[in-house]
């Protein structure tokens, strides 16, 4: 069971503002969601191995170099940045994340 | 002619023969938005002009002897998870309103180098989250068979305008039963491919070690057609198979007498519509009619697999939409500053995410959050992993015919058909249960489909149902041949009424 301070908690790592009112829903209903969970609680499984990738596909790597595989597919750099909100050429402006001078 | 109507095989024979041009059968798809989108609300973005300057090149192409294949000409929707250059993609949500990809989806282009002519972006659950395309932040779809209802989800936009003939076929995504889902609740095919058969570059991530793209359509034959286009290796998503692809719309026509079809005891329990029920044992009839051996067996993991899926599934949730934080790309709260506000990085972060996103991509990330939290990864996220592991092993050990396996699983896809528009939006369990048959097809990694097997009344009005058929990992052929023949021997034939 969690209670609203948890929910709290949890919004803050997940860096996610939220209403009074979306509070109280989100502790009732995620409350409900990790019930849901308790069948799994009494199944050993100290001999079992965990699995990520599901085909077993491992260090699949190419080559550290810019590339275009297709023109639909690539895009310049001032294509990528021109959803940026706040922008100074090719820069992303930001606020300031360090104090002082 | 109503060519919005044909399937793309008929259209393909047609074009080919020069019966009629793509600029034609496009005007019959627009022709056709027209009249019935303000009923289904299907789309989020319609590309009528381009669209009709593609098909007009694709004509010109055709005349020339320079056909790009089979598909040239034909139109097609993609889901609004998939990026498109030019066109603004929003994964139906608001954080995402107003985005222009720079780029195509590899999907995308690979569609776009066969000729095949995208008329248009079609509604989802807000980010693929969701069994009813309800969670949509701007629109709800309809079901084609009684507007009342919901046309499943996440990919409901693109099943509903499959059905309602208002495309040729669709691209849908699948974590969980998206794609299969609404197929099934909307009385089209949905195929989704073995984890890696198709790329997921320029696809908007929800779970990564889930995600696979497949096409929804009218007949199993043009599934097959469209996932030869969209299958094969892709250097730029690295969890793609090397395996060669197969030509799946020629290999449909085997017979399936011998085949070993296994009928799983957990999925035929407790919970499900008995008409619903009766609508795959009656499928399953006519597979034994047609020299199939009916094994009754037991798939286990089923017991547990909601539960893998509703914590791994969120986790990865919460990662991937981390990116959404107002400073590369889609809301931000920094474009409604005023030039004295002085806000913190984090500020803009909270801020831009609390506004920009809705309720369930909310809820989604919260949980996903708190399992992956210190004190709780291991109960949960761990355990999951482990369970995963499980879940893989029981599918395997299904399809090991040395072992008295079986070719193929039949189940439900839904435990019943379309419901109400409202009936579940306020109870995340309800609707959770609901994607039961389907989610543990995605952390097993193998190959599904949802195929039409019949029909049920609800209050006076017919509804569709369709059967899952999963197959082993790179199976895809085998379960399109039984799709393809149940389809034949049913022969439902039936359209909406709109």
């Amino acid at each position: 069971m969690l209670n609203k301070q948890d929910v709290l908690d949890v919004a803050k790592l997940a860096n996610l503002d939220l209403t009074g009112e979306e509070v109280e829903k989100y502790t009732a209903q995620l409350s409900d969601v990790l019930e849901m969970f308790k069948e799994i609680d009494d199944i050993d499984l100290t001999q079992v191995e965990e699995t990520s990738q599901i085909t077993g596909l491992s260090n699949v790597k190419r080559d550290d170099q810019v590339m275009c595989v297709k023109q639909s597919t690539c895009c310049t750099t001032d294509e990528l940045l021109k959803n940026v909100p706040d922008r100074d050429g090719n820069l992303i402006i930001v606020p300031k994340v360090l104090e002082g001078k | 002619m109503n060519f919005n109507e044909f399937s793309i095989s008929q259209i393909s024979n047609m074009l080919e023969n020069g019966e009629m041009s793509s600029v034609d059968v496009c005007k019959a798809v627009f022709r056709r938005i027209d009249n019935v989108e303000p009923k289904i609300q299907a789309f989020i973005t319609v590309i009528k002009d381009d669209a009709l300057k593609s098909a007009k090149e694709s004509d010109d192409r055709r005349k020339a002897g320079k056909s790009f294949g089979r598909l040239d000409g034909v139109p097609i929707a993609i889901k609004d998870l998939l990026c498109t250059k030019g066109i603004e993609t929003t994964a139906a949500s608001n954080i995402l309103k107003g985005f222009v990809p720079p780029y195509d989806a590899t999907v995308v282009k690979k569609l776009k180098e066969a000729g095949v002519i995208i008329i248009g972006k079609t509604n989802l659950d807000a980010f693929a989250h969701g069994s009813s395309t309800e969670n949509s932040d701007f629109k709800i779809t309809h079901n084609p068979w009684d507007v009342k209802r919901v046309p499943g989800g996440s990919s409901g936009g693109s099943a509903a305008a499959v059905a309602a003939d208002m495309c040729l076929g669709a691209i849908g995504t699948d974590t969980g039963g998206s794609i299969r889902h609404p197929a099934s609740l909307c009385g089209v095919v949905g195929l989704k491919p073995t984890y890696g058969r198709v790329s997921r570059y320029g696809v908007i991530s929800m779970a990564s070690s889930l995600d696979v793209i497949g096409p929804i359509a009218k007949t199993t034959k043009d599934a097959a057609l469209i996932l030869e286009i969209i299958a094969g290796k892709d250097v730029l998503d690295s969890t793609t198979l090397d395996e060669p692809v197969k030509e799946y719309s020629k290999l449909l026509d085997k017979e399936i007498k011998g085949l070993r079809v296994g009928v799983p005891k957990e999925y035929f329990a407790e919970g499900i519509d008995s008409d619903v029920k009766d609508a795959i044992y009656n499928a399953i009839e006519k597979l034994k009619e047609m020299g199939a051996i009916i094994v009754e067996m037991s798939l286990p993991s089923l017991d547990y697999a909601l539960a893998v899926y509703y914590i791994l599934q969120p986790a990865e949730v919460s990662s991937n939409l981390l990116r959404y934080d107002g400073i590369r790309y889609g809301h931000s709260i920094l474009n409604a500053k005023s030039k004295n506000e002085d806000l913190s990085l984090e500020d803009v972060y909270r801020r831009s995410r609390g506004q920009g996103f809705g309720a369930e991509a909310k809820r989604r990330i919260m949980l996903g959050t708190y399992v992956l939290s210190a004190g709780y990864f291991d109960a949960y996220y761990r355990r999951a992993m482990k369970l995963r592991t499980k879940v893989k092993e029981d599918f395997e050990n299904a399809f090991d015919l040395s072992a008295g396996g079986v070719d193929v699983v039949i189940t439900p896809v839904s435990p019943t058909p379309a419901f109400k528009i409202g009936e579940k939006s306020d109870n995340p369990v309800q609707m959770y249960l609901g994607d039961i048959f389907t989610v543990p097809i995605n952390p097993a990694g193998v190959p599904a489909i949802s195929v039409p097997v019949g029909f049920v009344e609800r209050e006076g009005i017919e509804l569709p149902v369709g059967a899952q058929i999963i197959g082993p990992m790179l199976g895809e052929q085998i379960i399109l041949n039984v799709s393809h023949q149940l389809e034949k021997a049913l022969n439902l034939n039936k359209k909406p009424q709109l």
